[in-house]
């Protein structure tokens, strides 16, 4: 009844169907990335590629990760850096 | 040389089976000759939902592992003279027919007929891949609801990494009341998370429960609206662009009363 009250003065927070949406959008990037690590593999080998154009890192210690809390999934990655490529910004 | 197309979902109690019923019984309507397939050994319902029950003597496990030739196993409808049931087993598990058994029949269904339409069973086991393994393309049956919007996604996954490409959505038991309340997800909210092409919605509605009471598939029913939303999938299975149907519930006194108090 309460539920009704707020609908009827336009008060609902958030509709049921975008929470649908929502949660399933999060668990979707999540479930969807688990069904391929080669795929994760792949963007992992890519991005080292591209960092590799600007500075040396430590491959070995690369950490890369999708982790997820309630609101959101972020791809984490932590990338030890060795040196600056100094060369690279001659060429520019 | 016909089609082999399957009939999926995942997640169990979406409507795979009475969707197979509805497409194969309206493409048999138009003309063609079509052969329903049940894979769901163990749990057979196609031949229950087409009324077909009485009639069988061999079945699908039969026919694979050489107890029988498919013509003896063959059901015929008992209202289309073009349209055939190759009923599951039920005394046996999945297990005891494989993905290469399912090539087979598929090939030598696609000599005798226009369209098989293949029934699967939910979850993503030996069934579902022996479901798949002659398939030449794929229907997702999904209902408005998180968890078979999930399994969907799962599934389309399996499907195109089996080099099934492009599967087809139907979303069926929409509710439009609920909709409009935004209570349910709509259309665009599916094909938005799904991202696959849609292909007929289906709404919520009770003569598919007294169809399936009688053994009647819906689509034979002009006066219902599922039955409407069959014809209309069926006729684009078969190629033809054909419009959504409208499903606009009519707005009613609470709608025109809080429009005129202007909160909506």
């Amino acid at each position: 009844m309460l539920e009704f009250i707020s609908r009827m003065l336009g008060r609902e927070s958030a509709s049921s169907k975008t929470v649908a949406k929502e949660r399933l959008r999060l668990v979707l990037v999540h479930d969807r990335a688990s069904i391929s690590p080669a795929m994760l593999n792949r963007l992992r080998e890519d991005l080292v590629k591209v960092i590799s154009n600007y500075m040396e890192i430590d491959e070995a210690a690369l950490e890369f990760n999708l982790c997820q809390d309630d609101r959101e999934v972020a791809l984490v990655a932590n990338i030890p850096v060795v040196k600056m490529k100094r060369d690279y910004a001659a060429k520019v | 040389m016909g089609e082999v197309i399957v009939v999926t979902s995942g997640k169990g109690g979406v409507g795979k089976t009475t969707t197979s019923a509805n497409i194969g019984t309206g493409l048999a309507a138009e003309g063609h000759k079509v052969v329903l397939v049940d894979t769901d050994i163990g749990l057979r319902n196609l031949d229950v939902v087409m009324g077909l029950e009485n009639r069988i003597v061999y079945d699908l496990v039969d026919v694979t592992s050489g107890n029988c030739r498919l013509k003896q196993a063959l059901i015929k409808d008992k209202r289309f003279t073009n349209l055939f049931l190759l009923p599951a087993a039920q005394t046996k598990d999945k297990t005891a027919v494989s993905p290469e058994q399912m090539k087979i029949l598929a090939e030598e269904l696609k000599e005798e007929f226009d369209y098989a339409i293949i029934d699967c069973p939910a979850g993503i086991e030996q069934g579902f891949r022996n479901a798949i393994a002659g398939a030449d393309r794929a229907v997702v049956v999904c209902t408005p609801e998180v968890s078979a919007v999930r399994d969907a996604d799962r599934i389309i996954g399996l499907l195109e990494a089996s080099e099934l490409r492009n599967p087809k959505l139907i979303i069926n038991r929409l509710r439009p009341a609920m909709v409009k309340r935004g209570d349910m997800m709509d259309i665009s909210d599916i094909l938005d998370i799904l991202a696959i092409e849609l292909i007929g919605v289906v709404p919520e509605d009770e003569s598919i429960v007294v169809s399936t009471n009688r053994g009647e598939p819906a689509v034979m029913d002009q006066g219902s609206k599922a039955g409407e939303a069959y014809r209309r999938i069926t006729r684009r299975i078969k190629g033809e662009d054909v419009p959504l149907m409208n499903l606009e519930v009519p707005s009613g006194i609470m709608d025109r009363l809080k429009r005129l108090v202007g909160i909506r």
